[in-house]
């Protein structure tokens, strides 16, 4: 009976702490176009970046909070660090997905997702597929800036 | 009331008069004075004789920063000699990242056996003259005529993971053509970098 009872509490236990996906650019390009009725949030950071793990609880209380809101967090970290990431991702209990970004070679990419990034993290592009608004800023947010901007991609024009 | 709205209004008007916009390919660079980690003051003047200078936004904390080190002293290495030295320039507020203040920057500089500047921009100014936004972030200045010209603007090369697996070096191949007397093919690249902490506003 115990075996039963663990392997239930094991079994909860790894269906609640995702595993963070690999991807190339073409999947979060594919994410960024595809139509939605979500508010697509993609936010750019490492565990690394201290700015960046400062404002990560922002975004997963706006998704908790506002069901129309879609957060993506894209992972910067190197491929090798996946077993440190997705450890970062179960201590700090993060629910809003994950994915990371294995595309070295910086240059081919960045001018997709916004041609006035220079590389900076953190960054996060608020895309409202319905209506076509979009919003790009790579600096750090708070919780303030994050309503308005939420707010801003949702008013229609 | 009124006049305190006039008085706001004009700072505000001031301020964004006086802040020049970043430099873009082809733009004129600004002299710049700023203190080395040996405690004398480095400026772009002092480069008037050299055919162009590299000028890098670095810093001690930043883990992109750490995997290009040893690329940034051997750019220096290669390129010093052929009349293109390196200036290493570090923005970070120490008050947003303490492992770059100035002591932290010298023990870096030490440790690492830097033999080109390594300067505290502690205003901020020239890394936002510059436009710079991240580490490590590069300039290559062409020297014309004693003033010194934006030729290219990025990153060093496409891997900052791993220096054995670059298969474009943009900062190399822009210099090399320079100094061939070509014009810089790719003359702007970017890549993933911490921000520059910038000071409270």
């Amino acid at each position: 009976m115990w075996r039963v009872f663990v392997c239930l509490v094991f079994a909860v236990t790894s269906a609640t702490a995702q595993k963070v996906e690999v991807i190339k650019f073409d999947r979060l390009e594919e994410l960024m176009t595809t139509q939605s009725d979500k508010i697509q949030v993609i936010n750019f950071w490492a565990t690394w970046c201290g700015p960046c793990i400062q404002e990560l609880p922002y975004f997963q209380n706006l998704e908790v909070q506002d069901p129309s809101v879609k957060v993506t967090l894209v992972n910067l970290d190197y491929a090798d660090k996946l077993k440190k990431v997705n450890s970062f991702v179960s201590k700090n209990k993060i629910t809003s997905r994950v994915l990371l970004l294995d595309d070295i070679d910086y240059d081919a990419w960045i001018d997709r997702v916004d041609p006035s990034w220079g590389g900076a993290i953190p960054a996060t592009l608020f895309i409202n597929t319905a209506s076509g608004q979009r919003k790009f800023v790579d600096r750090p947010l708070t919780g303030a800036e994050l309503e308005t901007l939420i707010k801003s991609v949702k008013s229609t024009k | 009331m009124k006049f305190k709205i006039l008085l706001t209004l004009l700072v505000c008007a001031t301020l964004i008069a006086a802040a020049p916009a970043a430099y873009d390919l082809g733009d004129t660079v600004s002299d710049f004075k700023l203190k080395n980690v040996d405690g004398k003051m480095v400026s772009l003047d002092d480069y008037k004789s050299s055919k162009g200078v590299i000028v890098i936004f670095d810093c001690n904390t930043c883990p992109y920063s750490r995997a290009y080190n040893d690329r940034i002293i051997q750019l220096n290495k290669k390129y010093g000699p052929k009349g293109f030295p390196v200036i290493a320039i570090n923005a970070n507020s120490p008050d947003l990242s303490p492992g770059d203040s100035f002591n932290e920057m010298v023990s870096q500089a030490k440790k690492n056996g830097y033999d080109f500047p390594y300067l505290v921009d502690e205003t901020q100014n020239v890394a936002r003259s510059f436009g710079a936004t991240n580490t490590p972030h590069v300039f290559v200045l062409q020297n014309d005529n004693a003033s010194f010209k934006v030729a290219y603007i990025g990153t060093i090369d496409n891997n900052a993971r791993d220096a054995s697996s670059v298969t474009r070096k943009y900062v190399e191949d822009a210099v090399d053509q320079l100094l061939s007397n070509k014009e810089v093919t790719k003359s702007k690249t970017k890549a993933i970098g911490c921000g520059i902490k910038w000071k409270e506003s």
